[in-house]
């Protein structure tokens, strides 16, 4: 654990990229064969399941820190990440142990099974015998929340340093499904065993957003182009009659979506699919907001099914015949893939193809982009013809290009402090509209959150603003003084009965700080009502 | 503690207050119009105050019918009595300064009352003003009001203010840290019935290691620098945390350079402070001789073309901020070190504790939370609003001071 906490710190402590690899090289050079494999598993987000809820956790935390309940919570909020207050909080003692990463997991696994009277002895024994930068490790891998600034791709790369082998055969090697307490270094990273393979999806390829003039790309017959879908990017995998539906998060999700097993018996084994997992009400592509209702739900109801089925819009072929294809150039994968739809086998399958834009001139290609919200896609993905499938994100082959967000001005009513690096800085805020009611009486509706948009030298103004204009406190959350307006934009709109303004907004965030508009001039929830497509 | 039991000098009071402050003739008009009113209530509380274990309640209700001693104005903390502010942030007559940071500190009062060994460092950031210094324990009265300075502890002729009129006594602290670094005169607890307490830092998950620890983690940064070939740039305030800093660090492992706020600032100290040499860094120095050295910088130097000299450098920053992670990352330096000049959370608790009062205010910090917490343990706690930042300059602001040079 010593050492794994000290890799942390140093991880932690850098923001170079250089650092981070070399240290963590060093590392996979020096662990233990158990310990590197749960230092792989936690940088590629398998954890094991939380043993300890975390109502108990700051209440037995709160125990060895000697101090109200309250006072802890507001030290949460300031401090903004739960297992960094707990170790903050508890006394350093004298105490020491030698445990390994390995023995400290193990226990955790354990712990999940035990008594909560068995629990509370586990942690406060152990969180008395940790230094500071164990503790918070410790309470990490107990909270299961492991951010620390290191991507898997950045872990990847220091891993094939340390063991010499070559870096996109390992992110490969490392994908879908193995658990750390049963499989072997040697097994993970060193040896191929073909049953393992069975369920393993491929690295995803990613795409830059479009830098400069789209005219810049050269020839526009040399790009494939299609719509941006926006739903669940995710790899459909047929092999051995079995079929696995992985997210891009890594998370294998087969069973949220039930209508891919028909899949099985029609799309030959040996294939990978490479698409978008799109809501398809009433035969249509649906909004994002559809496509909510599915995520997140354990069990699917025959009613939910009925009314928000899903289709997948697929876009590229990743593996055929059993065999990877992903060098292949663009088009020719396509073309397998246009084969494999349009035959008459795939006709009654939720799998649909996502058609590429036949067009000769950028400005054709522009005009298509303008479409984008008509079709409920986020703009055109811009693929090169020639292109094999990489790994990871990339630049020079993929590009996205998005159309321009919906954009709106509004009153900063809420704030919240951040998480993370913005942690005891007022950064979460929310945003409100006008509204008019019958006696032509105006009030501020909230209508959205947002949390990013603005640089670090404007949050600091804005939370040096809210520090003393802070109207009431309820919790962490302020409510503050309506005075300042935020250009907020966002990328897609629907009526919503969830949200108290009637309108639920895509992915919003600041665009910019309107020094130049007064509260008066910001939008009504009506100007908002008119940007829903009919 | 000990105070003179009796007045130094025997002059009447409007005579000491013109010597010290020059003249304030409406200020003491009105403090003799309510003279008469003050006299009876404060004996009656008095003997209230002895009994005050069983009475405490009746006590308390008794000295909040008086007018406080100090309150809290739109220009600063103000003894009505006296006519005298402590550390005011608006042009004021009479100004009792605690320390020489910007915020406690500041231009355009007519006269100056400070720590003398704060007289040179105020004399250097203000120009020149009318400025008095005094000693440790020296009491001055200004209209039957007793004034003395104690120290701090916070950096070098860092003062608490003790203010006593009529058996009352309240204590002002400016900023404070408890432990003894080594340049400032260490803190002394102040017996008082009210303390003015500062609480930058008054949350329980701010807990600071010895400086002796920190100074370790230091040096072997640096060293470790030094091996790979590169210039270890160190970020602190340029009064206050670059000296202890310079204090601390050893100058068996290189060339120390300095940035040149803190090099004018350092000159201002070292005939009261024995500190190794330093080096300014000037557009004539080499790189080559920057190269495995250290060189201490205000923050605002963070991110400045002037760094670009020191290439290739590592980058740290020696604040009690850093205790957070996620303030570290923000500050986007290579390392944080968490060392403060401020008190942790029991460095605030064990003295408030050992000052015996009932009466606490907390000013700059968390003062909501931290005034809560006091309550709960009993104390009669309240906040106060007041200008003056604690550290946060040290993290988030370009701090006025070290925008000059």
């Amino acid at each position: 654990m010593k050492d794994f906490a000290q890799l942390i710190k140093t991880l932690d402590s850098s923001n170079k990229t250089s650092v981070k690899v070399d240290a963590l090289t060093d590392y996979f050079r020096k662990a233990s064969d158990t310990d590197k494999v749960w230092t792989i598993a936690l940088l590629s987000h398998r954890r094991p399941p939380r043993p300890v809820n975390t109502t108990l956790l700051r209440l037995w935390a709160n125990e060895l820190a000697n101090i109200p309940m309250w006072l802890f919570e507001e030290s949460y909020h300031i401090v903004g990440d739960l297992a960094e207050t707990i170790a903050l909080v508890i006394p350093t003692t004298s105490d020491q142990t030698d445990k390994s990463l390995t023995e400290f997991l193990q226990e955790i696994i354990l712990l999940k099974k035990k008594t909560d009277a068995e629990k509370h002895d586990y942690l406060h024994e152990n969180w008395l015998a940790l230094n500071y930068y164990e503790r918070l490790v410790f309470t990490k891998l107990i909270t299961g929340s492991f951010r620390i600034g290191v991507s898997q791709k950045l872990m990847t790369r220091a891993l094939s340093k340390a063991v010499d082998v070559a870096e996109d055969l390992l992110a490969h090697k490392l994908m879908g499904n193995w658990d750390p307490e049963t499989v072997t270094f040697d097994a993970l990273v060193l040896t191929e065993s073909e049953t393992d393979q069975r369920s393993r999806p491929y690295p995803f390829y990613l795409a830059y957003a479009l830098e400069g003039e789209v005219a810049a790309l050269g020839n526009p017959e040399d790009w494939s182009i299609e719509h941006k879908w926006d739903g669940i990017r995710a790899q459909i995998i047929v092999r051995n009659n079995e079929l696995y539906v992985w997210s891009r998060g890594e998370e294998l999700v087969t069973d949220k979506y039930p209508e891919f097993n028909a899949f099985i018996g029609i799309v030959p084994n040996g294939t990978v699919i490479d698409g978008e997992i799109l809501p398809f009400p009433e035969g249509q592509i649906g909004t994002f907001n559809d496509l909510q209702t599915r995520i997140g739900r354990k069990t699917i109801s025959a009613a939910l099914l009925q009314k928000t089925p899903v289709i997948v819009k697929a876009y590229d072929l990743l593996e055929w015949e059993g065999k990877d294809i992903r060098n292949l150039p663009y088009e020719m994968r396509r073309n397998l893939l246009e084969q494999l739809i349009e035959s008459k086998l795939a006709e009654n399958l939720p799998l649909h193809l996502s058609e590429r834009v036949q067009l000769s001139s950028w400005e054709d290609v522009a005009t298509e982009r303008m479409r984008a919200r008509e079709l409920h896609s986020e703009g055109l993905m811009l693929k090169r013809n020639a292109s094999p499938y990489l790994v990871g994100r990339k630049k020079g082959d993929w590009w996205k290009w998005k159309i321009e967000p919906l954009t709106i001005d509004a009153v900063l009513t809420y704030a919240m402090r951040g998480h993370g690096r913005r942690s005891n800085l007022f950064t979460d805020y929310t945003f409100a509209l006008w509204q008019e009611d019958e006696n032509g009486e105006r009030e501020l509706v909230t209508f959205a959150k947002a949390y990013s948009g603005l640089t670090d030298a404007e949050f600091r103004k804005v939370d040096d603003w809210i520090k003393k204009n802070t109207l009431e406190r309820f919790g962490p959350v302020r409510s503050v003084t309506p005075v300042l307006v935020f250009e907020i934009g966002f990328e897609g709109i629907a009526f919503s009965k969830r949200h108290k303004s009637g309108i639920a907004t895509r992915f919003p965030r600041i665009l910019r700080w309107r020094h130049d508009k007064k509260i008066d001039e910001a939008n009504t929830l009506d100007d908002l009502k008119n940007m829903i497509p009919t | 503690m000990k105070f003179p039991a009796t007045n130094k000098c025997s002059e009447s009071a409007y005579a000491m207050q013109m010597k010290f402050f020059g003249k304030s003739r409406g200020a003491d008009r009105t403090a003799i119009r309510k003279k008469r009113i003050k006299v009876k209530l404060h004996s009656f509380s008095f003997r209230a105050r002895t009994f005050h274990r069983r009475f405490k309640f009746t006590s308390s209700i008794l000295k909040n019918m008086r007018a406080p001693l100090l309150v809290f104005n739109d220009k600063g903390i103000y003894c009505e009595q006296a006519d005298v502010y402590l550390d005011p942030w608006k042009p004021v007559t009479n100004a009792i300064i605690t320390h020489g940071h910007a915020d406690h500190s500041r231009y355009g009062h007519r006269n100056y009352v400070t720590h003398h060994t704060n007289v040179p460092i105020i004399r250097h950031r203000l120009g020149e003003i009318s400025v008095t210094g005094k000693d440790w324990n020296e009491t001055f009265t200004v209209n039957g009001v007793k004034f003395s300075l104690h120290p701090a502890g916070h950096i070098i002729g860092s003062a608490q203010v003790r203010v006593e009129y009529k058996g009352e006594v309240w204590v002002f602290t400016g900023d404070y840290k408890t432990e003894d670094d080594g340049i400032a005169v260490p803190y002394e607890v102040v017996k008082c019935d009210t303390f003015i307490t500062e609480c930058t830092f008054g949350l329980p998950a701010f807990n600071w290691l010895p400086q002796s620890e920190v100074f370790a983690d230091i040096n072997n940064w640096w060293t470790e620098n030094q091996a790979e070939g590169k210039t270890s740039v160190l970020f602190g305030y340029s009064l206050g945390k670059a000296q202890r800093l310079l204090k601390h660090i050893d100058p068996a492992i290189g060339r120390i350079y300095t940035h040149g706020a803190i090099e004018n600032m350092t000159e201002v100290i070292r005939p009261m402070v024995d500190l190794p040499p330093t080096i300014r860094v000037t557009r004539e120095t080499k790189k080559e001789d920057l190269a495995g050295s250290i060189v201490l910088a205000p923050p605002s130097a963070h991110g400045s073309v002037w760094l670009r000299k020191m290439t290739p450098f590592v980058t740290g920053v020696a604040s009690g901020w850093m205790a957070f992670r996620g303030a570290r990352a923000r500050r986007a330096v290579d390392r944080g070190f968490v060392l403060s000049d401020h008190c942790d959370w029991y460095g605030l608790l064990n003295s408030i504790k050992a000052t015996g009062a009932e009466r606490i205010i907390a000013t700059h910090g968390y003062s909501d939370i931290f005034a809560r917490y006091l309550r709960e343990l009993g104390y009669d706690a309240r906040t106060a609003q007041t200008q003056y930042e604690g550290e946060t300059a040290e993290l988030e602001q370009i701090n006025p001071e070290d925008e000059v040079a």
